[in-house]
């Protein structure tokens, strides 16, 4: 049983949650890790999500809603089930990041920061993501894709395009 | 999976498990992992501090502090609960070595924290990852459930007495985190804000204890040093630079890649044969030496050793040590504004200089890429980037300016 009665986290998420609030000598530093991973299942930070996380660590929404506008993986409002992020960052820049970025573009059909209308993919132009010597490198959800070219870029999209179907 | 280089010329300590498994803790004993952490236990605290200090190391996230030093700076006798901090937040652009660290080696970056909590009396240590490295994190917690099985982890480590506990946690996207106080701050579950110094965190960190913080790549450091001995260690590199360095060396190379170098490695030498030269038979133009932050040097300014000291005295840093090299083709005018557009995304706002000083950079940078600008926005923008120096709470004011100051002093034409 749940800390939270008529939690909206699965009940392998709710478990993790309650011992994550204890592994640390203050509630709170569970916070961030707690906001990722909901946002994980549930597709975004929402309002839900907010106040049953503001209740386990026992924080107001406000603190939260404060936290949350402050780190770039956290969004309110839900991404495409794949979420494209392509580094335009100097070494990727270098190497063609902007280039995959229109190319991205106008492979979905949409700009920086939107979603197809299926609701499949979203875009971003984001900062470096540690993949600089393996340039141009985007991200989809938490996958690394290195090396790219149009080409390549066109089969990765194609890939979670067809696990998308399968399911 | 990001590809792993390799180079003759390569003096491999941090780097010598890579593409062996050794994420796997059976691997990792094998290849004569945790044999430092019981040296180090059977040493005790005092006998690792001499060795660290001797070793010469220096703090890999780019400050380049004496490691030995740092950790002999915690209070002693002091009541409140001490902790270890490691710093693997790595996102300064150019930089993605600690990404090989977690991927190959995890666990020596958890023998490191263990020996660090002997030396400075911590019984926790905590592992921070930046949250995109979402399976890396996954294969540090996978090491830390493997190092909790074998009892290395927990209570009384080799029937010594000595307890550590490590946790591993992820962060969520934002590069200011990587600046040490405001990765206290996003640790304890609130906004990455820097906070004011003193007191430092050696004194008062984590949970207001004393805490060290050290860079993933320092980290990993520690076990080889206990391993082979601080001198050993130490006449690998240069004066007062310590040891190897992973520089990753990224842009207009024909190999890109992180490769594993004596501190004090000639530039020029790496950029033309550890890293292949220039691609497609052009010219270099410019090599910026350490990570987005470091002032740019020429072509013609590149036959210097990388360490901390000799690229202070070539005006720039040796930072995080990517290398990142422009070939001809490059407009400083598109680099430089990328490179402020990315400081004025991260600035965290806290303080004015950066918020105001990057923005107005990003601003009037716009509007010389746009081909607009003048030569008195050049004059403008050098005295807004020299009027940041030292003026706010963090170093991220100083990251954004320098590099800025360094692309006028160095490739002005107007």
């Amino acid at each position: 049983m749940s800390a939270v009665p008529n939690t909206i986290f699965s009940p392998e998420l709710a478990a993790r949650f309650d011992k994550l609030v204890m592994l640390y000598p203050a509630r709170r530093s569970a916070l961030i890790p707690m906001l990722l991973y909901a946002q994980d299942e549930i597709g975004a930070v929402n309002d839900a999500v907010i106040a049953e996380i503001a209740q386990r660590i026992g924080i107001t929404e406000l603190d939260v809603r404060n936290v949350i506008s402050y780190y770039s993986l956290l969004h309110t409002k839900p991404h495409g089930k794949y979420h494209v992020q392509v580094c335009t960052n100097i070494s990727c820049m270098l190497r063609g990041g902007n280039e995959m970025l229109e190319h991205c573009k106008s492979r979905l059909g949409i700009g920086n920061k939107e979603t197809t209308s299926d609701g499949l993919f979203s875009l971003e132009e984001v900062e470096c993501i540690g993949a600089c010597c393996w340039a141009p490198a985007v991200q989809v959800n938490y996958d690394f894709h290195d090396n790219l070219t149009p080409d390549k870029m066109d089969s990765v999209l194609e890939i979670y395009r067809q696990k998308a179907s399968a399911r | 999976m990001p590809e792993l280089v390799s180079h003759p010329e390569e003096v491999k300590v941090i780097s010598r498990r890579w593409g062996q498994g050794a994420a796997d803790i059976d691997k990792y004993i094998e290849l004569g992992g945790y044999a430092s952490l019981r040296k180090a236990v059977e040493n005790g605290p005092e006998w690792v501090i001499n060795e660290m200090k001797a070793s010469g190391l220096r703090g890999r996230g780019g400050a380049g502090f004496p490691t030995g030093m740092k950790w002999s700076f915690v209070p002693k006798q002091i009541e409140k609960p001490k902790y270890v901090l490691v710093n693997g937040d790595e996102s300064e652009p150019g930089t993605c070595k600690d990404h090989l660290i977690f991927l190959h080696d995890p666990h020596a970056v958890i023998e490191g924290t263990m020996i660090a909590g002997l030396a400075i009396g911590a019984k926790t240590g905590f592992i921070y990852l930046r949250g995109e490295y979402r399976y890396l994190i996954e294969i540090m917690e996978r090491a830390l459930a493997q190092a909790y099985e074998r009892g290395i982890l927990g209570k009384n480590i080799f029937g010594s007495g000595f307890d550590f506990d490590a946790i591993s946690h992820t962060g969520a996207g934002a590069y200011e985190v990587g600046e040490e106080s405001a990765l206290m701050e996003s640790l304890e579950g609130k906004r990455g804000v820097p906070r004011i110094k003193p007191p430092f965190p050696a004194v008062v960190g984590l949970y207001g204890g004393p805490t060290v913080i050290n860079n993933a790549e320092t980290i990993a450091s520690v076990a080889p040093i206990i391993e082979m001995g601080g001198a050993a260690y130490a006449k690998i590199g240069t004066e007062r630079n310590g040891g190897t360095r992973l520089f990753g060396i990224s842009g207009h190379v024909n190999r890109p890649g992180v490769y594993e170098l004596p501190m004090g490695y000639n530039l020029k030498k790496m950029i033309y044969e550890v890293a292949g030269g220039i691609p497609n038979g052009k010219a270099l133009k410019a090599v910026v030496p350490g990570g987005a932050s470091c002032p740019i040097l020429r072509a013609d300014e590149i036959d210097v050793g990388m360490d901390f000291d000799q690229m202070g005295k070539a005006g720039t840093m040796l930072g995080s040590a990517g290398v990142v090299v422009l070939d001809e083709t490059v407009s400083i005018v598109k680099f430089a504004l990328r490179t402020i557009k990315f400081y004025q995304h991260e600035s965290c706002g806290w303080c004015i200089p950066c918020r105001e000083g990057t923005d107005w950079l990003k601003k009037t940078m716009t509007r010389f890429y746009e081909g607009y600008g003048t030569s008195k926005d050049i004059d403008n923008m050098r005295y807004l980037a020299e009027n940041m120096l030292g003026r706010t709470f963090c170093p991220l004011g100083d990251a954004a300016a320098m590099p800025m100051i360094g692309f006028f002093k160095k490739f002005r034409r107007v």
